[in-house]
């Protein structure tokens, strides 16, 4: 007995919304089983991985928290990604934009406008920006493959942060520890109230604003316009889009400097958010998470923002976890490494038709 | 002389597992395959290596456990996107995820416990020689079986039939599976190979390197790993060239530090990377070398019509 | 429909049940920045919480998160133990203050106790271990074992907590021989077996046969024991791994502390302060001193002994710094705040510290 798959004629429409509950049904089953073999009651353990994270409107502001730079990054991620452009590096514009966007506490601590606010925020894209400048001018350049280059300049921009922190920008009442002023007032994300006391109450950050906004963008973008069409283009027949004239390097250039200046603002806004001051860890690797959730979201903005949320669901679920069932921080991980899978897999049934061919010669036909 | 020897030795120890994984990966990216999941590989190989030679105190049956580790996972990487041609580069990652999870899981018990130890070997006569003697004939197994995989790849790659198969699957599958070869049937061979290489660098960390389990003993090897195939372009012996001045530098970085000249360690732990992207901009200038070598149909999906 | 109904109900008892069971228990919680596998900082902060649940029974119930980045996850986390009804957390690294602070001050009644930091509030207590006492006398043991007169020094990050266990280790190497060396390499990972290892070779390469580290792993040591060189544990005892290596090691023993605070709470006569614990108060602990003749045996166990009972001080000014410039009074110890922010090298290490 073997499983084949087949091409389908065209893309199922009905497995593409079928696939994730497919997926999750899989997977909570697999949980079941685990948590079953540690003795858990497999109810109550997925109810606290999965629903629990939904239930207090304190948990859904930490789920915004999560998701805001992992949609940022996953969106930008998602369209170059589409074009044939391998930016690995995000997890390193993100430093490089956190660090160029506090030079401005660092350099004007007395500094306390709606200036501030604006200039960190595009300090953090342009330094994002510059960062994703090098791969692209590697690749347009030197055609070095920019997988590697990119990768390897997170490391690079790590121990730039790293020297910065515990040398020159050194909070100087710190006791000599590797971080810089707190900041505060305006170099600070303000908040906003989305829902009232009697409902939550629930506040959300510029950041998680900031985030749908640049999905509706770049959902605009891809869906309507003319170079939205261009990347796709490149994408699926590179060839045809040499023909049809668009410029191999420019959409390099654009892509880069689009993912990178996205994943620069991630950077900078958590460092305005929940981090609070620039210090050797500013990200529990987004950068690199962010690779997932563009993938997961199908490679599409609005998608992207979907698979944030759920990737940011089944961190969230694990801690609790950890605390309500003292379920490993290892059983967690394994957890999410096969609820991933799972995704990955069912998300084939789009395309494909699986097949189960007997040993005989017949053939069995799943119909989906 | 023994300070230079000194540094030799631990070069070779520090580019060891870094070949044994890439050598892996290159072969399983010279099929069109690219498998991200090499860090995850490796970590769970480390334990289960530490682990099997912890309960029989056999070092050799260690090495043989790690590299069944890495098999089986890379199996589960190879059904996901070969046989349900799930996207490589996410379920690459995700592979890495649940590698390190699972390394946590199973190693639980062994935190604490000192290892066995795969000792260096000793060819009475040869290993005495001054200098040459412990380079060339006192090193452990796994250091020479490193160097053979590489030679066995690149004869085996450029100059046998079976390589023939190999690269042309990774160039072009449509052609390979129209010639009668199975496409699927190559890759998750390779796979499997870059399963086992990545396992045993996994076991070499936990065997031979330190003789220990701690979590994230990997600690990114398996990223520069798969930074070594781009860099080496994805021939073996610029593979070994490459892993080997990796650890040079970084070995040469600590040596710079210890004599006293106070440059900033952050400067020097970075040099690696920014060597490894320099080198990277030279080869690549010679486009007529990286464009062949290059595999054309990496990380594209394969579905047979039929 | 029965079924999911069924299902519900099922959910609803276990998790109720769950609720009850807990109910009149005092939660303990930590947060730790490491896996509790590293068999070094973490590791040792999670004996003290095994040493909770086993001192005081079962009128506590202990929690823990592991593996919390220093970064956006951490407040998160300290929020979470917080509203699952943790009564008094501990926060284990640094990275965790300010979040500490933030989270404290939006739940006052609840004890928050932050390790190695320096921000205090009405519920915020610190607390740290002078884990420099330690690092005096494996000074004074190496300059008397070693036969080349030089140490090789493994570090982490150059904090002061760091740059304070460096000098006290010359202080120490000093007062047995005034001319000791050492050698340091900064691997800039607190946990990175290999590098540790790769560091260690190198070091004894240049010449170097005592390895000190301020890194996590066994690595050094085990490096240590198989080229038939010395070598100090960190953390916890690393006998196991060198047992023909290791000098003595350098432990954290946060035992005492923790079962006292938790103590406390239970007692309602828990107090914020600062408690910067040293060997006298069994923070700090040289495990025994093995693989060394008799006469430096005595002199290391003399030293400990001098420590505890605030004879000898380490830090006793003037202090020559690199420069020539002094700091100290003489006869005194160097105040804690000018310790706790320590950032200059001692006379006598021919290296200059990373800025």
């Amino acid at each position: 007995m073997r499983l084949v798959l087949e091409k389908r004629g065209e893309r199922s429409h009905r497995m593409a919304l079928l696939s994730p509950l497919i997926a999750i049904a899989l997977t909570l089953i697999t949980g079941g089983i685990i948590f079953a073999l540690k003795g858990l009651n497999p109810f109550a353990a997925l109810y606290v991985y999965f629903v629990e994270p939904l239930t207090t409107s304190w948990s859904i502001e930490q789920l915004f928290i999560k998701a805001t730079p992992l949609a940022l990054i996953g969106a930008g991620l998602g369209v170059s990604y589409l074009a044939n452009v391998w930016n690995i590096g995000a997890e390193g514009q993100l430093t490089a934009g956190a660090i160029l966007g506090s030079a401005i506490p660092v350099f004007f601590p007395e500094m306390q406008t709606l200036l501030t606010l604006l200039l960190m925020l595009g300090l953090g894209v342009i330094g994002g920006m510059v960062f994703a400048a090098i791969p692209a001018f590697l690749k347009n350049r030197f055609s070095a493959n920019e997988i590697l280059t990119s990768l390897m300049l997170v490391y690079v921009v790590q121990l730039i942060l790293d020297w910065l922190v515990r040398g020159p920008w050194r909070d100087p009442k710190g006791y000599n520890f590797p971080k810089t002023i707190s900041f505060s007032g305006w170099q600070t994300l303000p908040s906003f109230e989305v829902l009232p006391p009697s409902m939550g109450p629930l506040y959300v950050n510029l950041g998680a604003v900031l985030a749908v906004l640049v999905v509706v963008a770049l959902a605009f973008m891809m869906g309507r316009t003319l170079k939205g069409f261009e990347l796709r283009v490149q994408g699926v027949a590179p060839r045809a889009g040499r023909f049809a004239g668009f410029s191999r390097e420019k959409t390099v250039w654009f892509c880069f400097l689009l993912s990178g200046g996205l994943a620069g603002l991630a950077g900078i806004c958590e460092v305005m958010s929940t981090v609070g001051q620039l210090q050797p860890g500013i990200s529990p690797g987004y950068g690199f998470t962010a690779i997932i959730v563009a993938f997961l979201g199908r490679l599409n903005p609005v998608g992207a923002l979907v698979a944030a949320f759920a990737l940011a669901i089944s961190y969230l679920g694990g801690e609790s976890a950890q605390v309500a069932l003292g379920i490993s921080d290892k059983t967690a991980r394994v957890f999410q490494g096969i609820l991933l899978f799972y995704i990955l897999a069912c998300d084939s049934l789009i395309l494909y038709r699986l097949r189960i061919t007997g040993l005989g010669g017949k053939v069995a036909e799943g119909r989906a | 002389m023994n300070e230079l020897l000194s540094i030799v030795l631990t070069i070779i120890t520090a580019a060891t597992p870094l070949l044994l994984a890439s050598i892996g990966e290159l072969v399983v990216e010279r099929s069109g395959v690219l498998n991200l999941g090499v860090e995850g590989m490796m970590a769970v190989g480390a334990v289960c290596g530490f682990g099997a030679a912890l309960m029989t105190g056999s070092p050799l049956v260690g090495v043989l456990a790690a590299i069944a580790a890495g098999v089986i996972l890379s199996m589960l990487f190879g059904f996901l996107t070969l046989t349900m041609v799930s996207n490589q580069v996410a379920t690459g990652l995700a592979l890495t995820l649940l590698g390190l999870g699972l390394a946590g899981m199973i190693g639980e018990g062994f935190v604490g416990q000192p290892g066995v130890k795969l000792e260096k070997i000793s060819i009475p006569g040869l290993t005495g020689i001054p200098f040459i003697g412990p380079v060339l004939f006192g090193q452990d197994l796994l250091v020479y079986v490193s160097l053979i995989i590489v030679a066995a790849t690149s004869y085996v790659l450029f100059r046998t039939k079976t390589g023939l198969i190999i690269r042309a699957v990774g160039d072009s599958h449509q052609s390979a599976h129209a010639l009668g070869y199975s496409v699927i049937g190559v890759r998750y061979l390779c796979v499997m190979f870059g399963g086992a290489c990545s396992g045993l660098a996994g076991g070499y960390l936990s065997l031979v390197y330190t003789p220990q389990w701690v979590e994230n003993m990997t600690a990114g090897r398996g990223w520069i790993a798969l930074a070594l195939v781009v860099f080496a372009s994805w021939l073996p012996w610029r593979l070994a060239i490459g892993a080997y001045l990796f650890g040079t530098i970084t070995i040469l970085g600590f040596s710079l530090q210890a004599v006293g000249i106070g440059i900033p360690s952050q400067l020097l732990s970075s040099l690696p990377y920014v060597v490894t992207i320099l080198a990277l901009v030279v080869i690549s200038g010679n486009r007529a070398l990286t464009r062949a070598n290059t595999p054309a149909c990496l990380g594209q999906p394969f579905v047979p019509d039929r | 429909m029965k079924i999911w109904m069924a299902m519900a109900a099922a959910l609803a008892l276990s998790v109720s049940a769950g609720a009850a069971q807990a109910a009149d228990k005092l939660k303990a919680c930590w947060v730790y920045v490491g896996p509790v596998g590293d068999f070094g900082y973490s590791y040792q902060h999670d004996q003290g919480r095994k040493a909770v649940e086993k001192e005081l029974g079962d009128k506590v119930e202990t929690v823990f998160l592991e593996n919390v980045a220093e970064g956006p996850d951490a407040e998160r986390a300290i929020e979470r133990l917080a509203r699952e009804g943790c009564k008094i957390i501990f926060t284990t690294s640094f990275g965790f203050m300010d979040p500490t602070i933030k989270v404290a001050a939006k739940y006052p009644d609840i004890k928050f106790e932050h390790a190695t930091g320096y921000k205090m509030a009405d519920n915020v207590a610190i607390y740290n271990a002078r884990f420099y006492e330690g690092r005096y006398v494996m000074g004074q043991v190496a300059a008397k074992m070693s036969k080349t007169g030089v140490a090789g020094y493994i570090v982490s990050f150059p904090i002061p907590e760091v740059v304070m266990g460096i000098n006290a280790f010359m202080l120490g190497a000093q007062s047995v021989n005034p001319d000791f060396k050492i050698k340091i390499v900064w691997v800039n990972s607190w946990y990175d077996p290999g590098k540790e290892a790769d560091a260690a070779k190198v070091l004894f390469g240049q010449g170097a046969d005592i390895m000190v580290q301020h890194t996590d792993s066994t690595a050094p040591l085990q490096i240590a024991e198989e080229q038939g060189k010395l070598g100090f544990g960190q953390s916890s005892d690393m006998i196991k791994f060198a047992p023909k290596a290791q000098l003595s090691a350098n432990t954290d023993d946060w035992d005492p502390y923790y079962v006292a605070r938790v103590k406390a709470v239970l007692d309602s006569t828990w107090k914020s302060g600062s408690t910067w614990g040293g060997m006298k108060d069994g923070m700090v602990v040289l495990s025994p001193f093995t693989n060394m003749p008799d006469d430096v045996k005595k002199m290391a166990e003399d030293s400990v002994a001098k420590i505890k009972s605030g004879e000898l001080l380490p830090f006793t000014g003037p202090i020559t710094k690199q420069d020539g410039t002094t700091v100290g009074e003489a006869g005194k110890s160097l105040p804690d705040e000018e310790l706790l922010g320590m950032n200059y090298y001692i006379k006598g290490i021919d290296d200059k510290l990373p800025q």
